[in-house]
């Protein structure tokens, strides 16, 4: 408990003198694996911990910036080529060493991206493949019996997302107005549809669906938890404890959910049509 | 001299979807389930001025490919670039959803998904990217049991969160005016700027992200003409050869060793990508 | 974007329901369901505001020539031209009158 409040507080330091390598997902992955030794191996955008979560064995990933990234296109903490495919080797690690083994350990996706990587490169080695691998990484190790819990600490972008936290059995939210969950990030969807940024938000804000807040994003029923701590940015002790609260209480009710699919996430106020169609094909199915 | 393919041959480019759909079922079999008469509109379009379509841009055709069960999933590009929304990305993963549960209790269901779409409906935005993230699951889930084949013909293509689909399917059938790619040409040049890309260089754009390039890169499995009865055939002959023992998206190990050849420094032409995916096609 | 709406004297109801058409720019997709006896009832929805004469002269040049089932129709329309408008709903008609045995409803 020392040595988390000690780290805790080191990295909130970190994070006032504006160090990039503390982003938020950073900071959360350091907290939560209680600064474990990260896994050998990744690139730096790419980080992985093996540490408890409710004292059995879990993996924890996370995105973060590398700024002296080769790939000049993502270097913000963006999902690129590298970072899909490293994500999909991260997860499937676990699968594998798991294969035989009754208890499937969990796998938490520390969420904290701007955005899949716009560029070139990307589009040329396949990025849509590359997110797929980590997409399908996650898929599978849910389909597997292994719980994966998404948490929300930062933006949680379009294929960024869809690749990291996305596939989990529930997602969980800091309720924070630095955790963002769209499509398209602001700056980009502004300059598309030749608005500014204000009246942007103002649009979307009118039509849930739309809108980046996260309080918004709950009322879509996607979301299995929304959780208040006092520094969204660089968790203290009690930040901590509250999340690794939410954390094992996501896991318990993975656990005891016989359904290893999304279908936990129908039936929000704002997402009845997709309930309504699904209704419809079920019962117009069987000739 | 007479060429009587090249005479007969009918493009499937040219067709809408629901008739794409009947085209790669077999004739008198197919029903439309959740359609344009179910009452299944976007509750999202019409507040905002946007004309909805009564099936919002997406068939869901049951019926037989071959003699066995299969579910075509057709895509409209012409309405709103075939982008997904909430009834839209509902319809597709609802039906990859009922596919598998069949196969669990017997019933040997395929799927094949026609991709000609931008990805999320931007008007939908969060409910459209939720959905896409189910069509994902299904397409993992689906694939365990039955391959689950995805067909792009163009003019579209498949872009955004859609192409990630693909990357997920079993086998991906591309013609050569078919185009795969996560990010929208416009968005990129608006992101990167025109330098990084040109998204009014079709040449340019194709040779990164046409069929022709995904295909000779290994990024695709099959590559067709223009033709209704070729597609046909071959996603018939695809779905009959069952899911492949590895799915090109479970290979992270083959792609980062190929990657680590590929210095990132210099931008790449479309021969570096064919020459350090060399051999790299699917198993 | 507007909702018209128009109805117009019709026969027995139309036997079959048919699809044409897809609202891509420039385009319209026209639903057609059997209506109730003696009138047919028109739903536009259209993405140009302003149009609603000429939409009810071309429908009621349409619908008022000669006897007709009696249809629910729905018209969703992007910006396309009467010329456009004519096609797709002498396509509708063609549809209705279609054999049928033919198995699919829904015009590809």
């Amino acid at each position: 408990m020392n040595i988390a409040t000690a780290t805790a507080t080191a990295i909130a330091t970190e994070t006032e003198t504006a160090n990039p390598a503390a982003s938020r997902g950073a900071a959360w992955l350091a907290a939560l694996s209680g600064n474990a030794a990260r896994v050998a191996g990744y690139p730096a955008s790419v980080q992985v911990a093996d540490a408890a979560l409710g004292g059995q064995p879990a993996r924890f990933v996370a995105l973060v910036p590398d700024p002296a990234s080769a790939w000049p296109r993502a270097r913000h903490g963006e999902a690129g080529v590298i970072e899909g495919w490293s994500l999909a080797r991260a997860v499937h690690e676990v699968v594998q060493a798991d294969r035989d083994t009754a208890i499937k350990r969990p796998v938490v996706a520390i969420v904290d991206t701007p955005s899949q990587a716009y560029g070139r490169r990307e589009e040329a080695f396949g990025i849509h493949q590359s997110l797929a691998g980590a997409a399908g990484a996650y898929a599978q190790a849910r389909l597997r019996g292994h719980p994966v819990i998404a948490l929300l600490v930062g933006p949680a972008m379009s294929g960024a997302f869809l690749a990291h936290g996305y596939q989990a059995n529930r997602l969980l939210a800091l309720d924070d107005a630095g955790v963002e969950v769209h499509a398209m990030g602001k700056q980009a969807a502004a300059r598309i549809t030749m608005r500014s940024v204000e009246d942007l938000e103002t649009f979307a804000a009118s039509v849930p669906p739309m809108a980046y807040d996260i309080g918004s994003y709950a009322t879509l029923g996607l979301l299995w938890r929304r959780i208040r701590v006092g520094h969204a940015a660089a968790p203290d002790a009690a930040d901590l404890d509250i999340v690794q609260g939410a954390l094992l209480a996501a896991l318990a009710d993975i656990l005891a959910d016989p359904q290893r699919d999304l279908r936990s996430r129908l039936g929000g106020p704002n997402r009845q049509a997709s309930g309504r169609v699904r209704e419809v094909l079920a019962r117009q199915w069987d000739d | 001299m007479n060429h009587p393919s090249l005479l007969g041959r009918e493009s499937f480019v040219e067709l809408g979807a629901r008739a794409r759909a009947h085209a790669l079922l077999d004739a008198g079999t197919v029903r439309e389930l959740a359609g344009p008469f179910d009452g299944l509109v976007s509750p999202w379009l019409a507040r905002q001025g946007v004309v909805p379509q009564a099936d919002d841009g997406v068939i869901v055709a049951k019926g037989r490919i071959d003699g066995h069960g299969a579910v075509v999933l057709a895509i409209e590009g012409a309405f709103q670039g075939g982008s997904l929304g909430e009834v839209g990305g509902a319809k597709i993963a609802g039906a990859l959803e009922l596919a598998a549960q069949d196969n669990r209790r017997g019933v040997p269901t395929r799927a094949v998904i026609l991709f000609e779409t931008g990805g999320v409906r931007l008007q939908e935005a969060n409910l459209g990217l939720a959905a896409i993230a189910e069509i994902h699951a299904g397409i993992v889930d689906l694939r365990r049991y039955q391959a689950v084949v995805g067909v792009i013909a163009g003019q579209v293509g498949c872009f955004g969160g859609m192409s990630i689909a693909a990357g997920l399917c079993s086998y991906l059938v591309v013609t050569r005016e078919a185009r795969l790619g996560l990010n929208g040409p416009a968005v990129i040049e608006q992101e990167a700027g025109v330098a990084e890309y040109d998204s009014r260089d079709r040449p340019f754009i194709w040779s990164f992200t046409g069929g022709e390039q995904r295909i000779a890169t290994g990024l695709a499995d099959r590559y067709v003409e223009d033709d209704s009865a070729a597609i046909r055939a071959t996603v018939r002959a695809l779905l009959a050869a069952g899911p492949p023992a590895t799915h090109r998206s479970e290979r992270y190990a083959h792609y980062l060793a190929r990657l680590r050849s590929y210095d990132p420094a210099r931008q790449p032409e479309p021969q570096t990508v064919r020459d350090i995916y060399a051999d790299g096609a699917s198993s | 974007m507007e909702q018209l709406q128009f109805e117009y004297p019709a026969g027995a109801p139309a036997g079959r329901r048919v699809l044409v058409g897809v609202v891509g720019s420039g385009d319209l997709e026209v639903l057609v369901e059997p209506g109730s006896a003696g009138t047919t009832v028109i739903d536009v929805t259209t993405s140009v505001d302003g149009y609603g004469k000429v939409w009810d002269a071309q429908l009621a040049r349409v619908f008022k020539a000669g006897p007709r089932a009696a249809m629910r129709i729905r018209i969703h329309d992007f910006g396309a031209t009467p010329g456009v408008v004519g096609m797709r709903l002498a396509e509708a008609f063609e549809a209705l009158d279609a054999s049928a045995d033919d198995n699919s409803k829904e015009q590809p």
